[in-house]
């Protein structure tokens, strides 16, 4: 099941890499497909029927994607303002953080964007923990800092991923 | 029309990866310069490939500019997760006005293994 998942997913990748559809070309792609399906199968998607329910597409390319575009303008420009600023108004530290999600891609994409959005940066994850080096600290405990960092993510990835 | 907003965000996408060269010379600890570095010129590469998709359009080049705008955003975040572990566990200390350092006190505490 999952393997079927992953090989139609490396060939779409393949057909938008390469935007043909001469035969000698699907040909490799098929091939290449394979190969990665063979060796990568294993790993790939825990729960592979959750890709077949269309609102977790709909939550994330609809609403999920222009919600992170918008963050990450918004703290880049923070970020270039700090960066620019003579005086550098910084104070940074590692805040500990604490999520909900359960699922190791969920994790994985949380992670990421954490680490996507200029101002905060992942350092390490240990079960439902995440230590974050964030450029300004504006809260040290543990509630306050999951509130202000995770839970604008958070509420959009438990319902793409879990 | 097309050819002003794809100039524009290309534009943009310079302006942002020169402000995050200028982070890399000016922020004090590595951590630090690891936001700009990685993250501001992220953005501003974003930036330059979305610029590149609006001006050729919907074709073969675009579709991969398109693609690698995906990619970065995996590879780009790994890789900068994985800088920032690296200098923790090699003893990197943080920059002297920092304000905490849970991950410290955590592995001091023996909370997390090595």
């Amino acid at each position: 099941m999952r393997r079927v998942i992953l090989f139609i997913d490396s060939f779409i990748l393949w057909l938008l890499l390469t935007w043909t559809l001469n035969y000698q070309s699907l040909l490799v792609g098929a091939g290449f497909s394979l190969l990665v399906t063979v060796i990568f199968g294993k790993r790939f998607s825990q729960r592979p029927i959750k890709w077949f329910e269309p609102q977790r597409y709909f939550w994330l390319i609809v609403l999920y994607m222009p919600f992170f575009a918008w963050q990450c303008l918004k703290a880049n420009v923070d970020v270039a303002y700090r960066v620019l600023h003579p005086k550098m108004p910084i104070e940074p530290g590692i805040v500990r953080v604490r999520t909900v999600l359960k699922s190791k891609i969920g994790r994985t994409v949380l992670a990421n964007s954490i680490t996507m959005t200029p101002g905060t940066l992942s350092v390490d994850i240990r079960d439902e923990y995440l230590y974050i080096h964030w450029i300004k600290v504006y809260a040290q405990d543990e509630e306050n800092a999951t509130r202000i960092i995770v839970k604008k993510f958070e509420r959009f990835l438990v319902r793409i991923f879990e | 029309m097309r050819e002003i907003i794809g100039i524009i965000l290309i534009g943009i996408g310079v302006a942002f990866d020169v402000f995050g060269c200028i982070g890399l010379i000016r922020l004090p600890d590595v951590y630090n310069r690891l936001q700009a570095a990685t993250k501001g010129v992220t953005v501003g590469t974003w930036g330059i490939l979305i610029g590149v998709c609006v001006l050729v359009g919907f074709n073969s080049l675009g579709v991969k500019a398109l693609l690698a705008v995906i990619l970065i955003f995996f590879t780009s975040a790994t890789a900068s997760h994985a800088l920032a572990r690296g200098a923790h566990k090699s003893g990197t200390k943080l920059w002297k006005r920092s304000v905490c350092d849970r991950y410290e006190e955590d592995r001091k505490n023996a909370k997390i293994k090595n």
